[in-house]
């Protein structure tokens, strides 16, 4: 009886929440919102794109897993950068007091700012580099944005890392770069994954919105296109795409950390 | 000349306005290979003290010096035995001592930091564990892998912080045994913190009550002269154990103890009751709403 029930549980509950969500889709797009395409609608002129993923018919025309991936290069170059400058951000912030109080207020003006409001900033910043800049504004972006979780996690981490660590650090007398690597960092690990898993949602989200003002090729590109030219499955299909991508990057992330957690 | 010598030691905690004095007039001279205990009360201080002598802390007034030299930083010439085992989760066994080993003596050959590893985890019966990280292992464990790595990096005094307050009494008495063999074998100077004043006479050559804090010090040292090896269970009908218990509770608990803090505090309960598991969950939702104390009207109590 347990086992059945949870199986009820993951498998059945859910399916039926997705079809209460169908359902209402299509009820509203019988009804009041005509423009809204039904999920019947929404399969038919996606077949092709969900069908041949890897497709590349033209340069905005492409299969959608195609366009995923180029979305997630994009967001793993951004979010690479985002922990390789958050990490040694949060350790500063978490060692030292001066550090911390120096910094931590204009940390706490700019992590509110949406990504939309750095985009315009990084294009600018990379308007020598051509038909790099794009690119570039779009990677900033995402750093900026990403990084926060990272930074303020890390410091949380690195304070609350037990005294007893550090006095064994200080009876061996271990050296700066030895109790950095041998007890700081192994203790602050759980909470960095915490913040890098935090920090990876944040860099999905922003891409979408980069992508639209960028108009790059990538998911958050192809629907800004879609729109433009009125078909409005495709923007559905989209939605859909960086939902279940978001998800299962957070259920990867997850793992991971869980993996650390134990130590 | 004393091996390690505490003169007119203080220290004290807090802010300028609500200081407490923790240790006052602290004075102490261990010869090299002594073994002393401290006891006292939780809370007296013990803590503080051994932090002092570790050079954790530094002290408000007076000296300490050991082997001639101020104690002035933490350092591998005292190892320090902590009372909550501190071993690093992420390591082994092996790999707790070892960085110890490797971090004491850094011109030892490879083979040779890991053969005194080997040695050591053996010394403490520990050899099956060997790879196990501290959270597969049991309190009495732990506290053996951190002895071993007290002994590990061969500090010229061992100063043992409430070793075996957290073990339970049979993994207690057991541990006691190994560190009095271990003593015997190694013969370093030691300094045992302990709240349990039979641990101090089973195991020291001498033995000083601390007064209860705030502002503790310590009382008259006592010899302890019972011949060695000491056993466990004779002991405690040999006239002189009697005595010297008898001297170091009196102190505890007549002149030096006098100054008892009372702690109270109102014991406020969850407004919650506990659950009747026996009661399937309601079908919809599959959860029970909490009951809360204050919402029961009526209890009925069935008696068979």
């Amino acid at each position: 009886m347990n086992k059945s029930k949870f199986k009820f549980d993951w498998l059945v509950l859910p399916l039926f929440g997705i079809g209460v969500v169908l359902l209402l889709w299509s009820v509203f797009s019988a009804t009041w919102a005509k423009e809204l395409p039904s999920p019947m609608k929404t399969w038919e002129k996606s077949r092709e794109l969900i069908l041949s993923p890897f497709a590349k018919r033209g340069e905005m025309d492409q299969g959608i897993l195609r366009f995923t991936w180029y979305s997630l290069v994009l967001v793993a170059k951004g979010y690479a950068i985002a922990l390789l400058v958050g990490t040694p951000i949060g350790f500063c912030l978490g060692l030292s007091k001066t550090f911390s109080k120096t910094f931590d207020p204009i940390i706490q003006i700019l992590r509110p700012v949406s990504p939309l409001a750095w985009l315009p900033l990084g294009l600018i910043l990379f308007l020598g580099a051509g038909k790099q800049a794009s690119e570039l504004g779009a990677l900033f972006t995402i750093a900026i944005c990403a990084m926060w979780p990272t930074v303020l996690n890390t410091a949380v981490g690195v304070r609350a890392i037990p005294q007893d660590y550090l006095n064994v650090a200080k009876v061996l007398k271990l050296s700066r770069t030895k109790t950095l690597f041998k007890v700081l960092i192994p203790a602050t690990l759980p909470y960095m994954f915490t913040g890098f898993r935090l920090s990876l949602g944040i860099a999905w989200l922003v891409i979408v919105a980069a992508e639209m003002l960028t108009g790059r090729p990538g998911v958050g590109g192809f629907l800004w296109q879609e729109y433009n030219s009125l078909i409005y499955e495709h923007i559905i299909l989209c939605i859909i795409t960086i939902g279940v991508v978001g998800f299962v990057l957070d259920r990867l992330m997850s793992v991971v950390e869980k993996r650390f957690k134990t130590a | 000349m004393p091996f390690l010598e505490l003169k007119s030691i203080r220290k004290s905690f807090g802010e300028n306005g609500s200081r407490t004095e923790v240790l006052r007039d602290i004075n102490l001279s261990i010869e090299k290979g002594e073994f002393v205990a401290i006891v006292g009360y939780s809370g007296a201080g013990k803590t503080t003290l051994i932090s002092l002598i570790a050079g954790l802390l530094a002290p408000d007034a007076g000296s300490l010096t050991l082997n001639d030299l101020e104690i002035t930083a933490p350092g591998p010439d005292r190892g320090v035995v902590f009372q909550n085992y501190s071993l690093l989760p992420w390591l082994s066994v092996y790999e707790n001592i070892y960085l110890a080993v490797d971090q004491v003596f850094p011109n030892w050959a490879p083979a040779k930091k890991q053969q005194h590893t080997e040695a050591h985890i053996a010394m403490v019966n520990l050899s099956p564990a060997h790879d196990k990280k501290p959270a597969e292992l049991s309190g009495g464990m732990k506290q053996r892998v951190s002895v071993a790595r007290a002994l590990a990096m061969d500090p010229q005094i061992l100063l043992l912080d409430e070793p075996l307050s957290a073990l339970d009494a049979l993994t207690r008495a057991t541990l006691q045994d190994e560190i009095g063999r271990i003593w015997s074998q190694q013969k370093k100077t030691v300094v045992l913190i302990t709240n349990d004043v039979d641990e101090g006479i089973l195991l020291a050559d001498r033995i000083i009550p601390l007064s209860a804090g705030p502002g503790a010090t310590l009382g008259a040292s006592i010899n302890i002269d019972i011949p060695r090896p000491r056993d466990r269970k004779g002991i405690n009908h040999d006239p002189r154990f009697k005595e010297i218990r008898r001297a170091v509770i009196n102190y505890l608990l007549g002149a030096g103890g006098h100054r008892h803090t009372t702690v109270s505090k109102k014991l406020v309960l969850p407004d919650l009751e506990p659950e009747d598991l026996s009661v399937p969950p309601p079908m919809i939702g599959g959860r029970r709403t909490p009951i809360r104390r204050h919402e029961i009207k009526r209890e009925t109590v069935e008696v068979e």
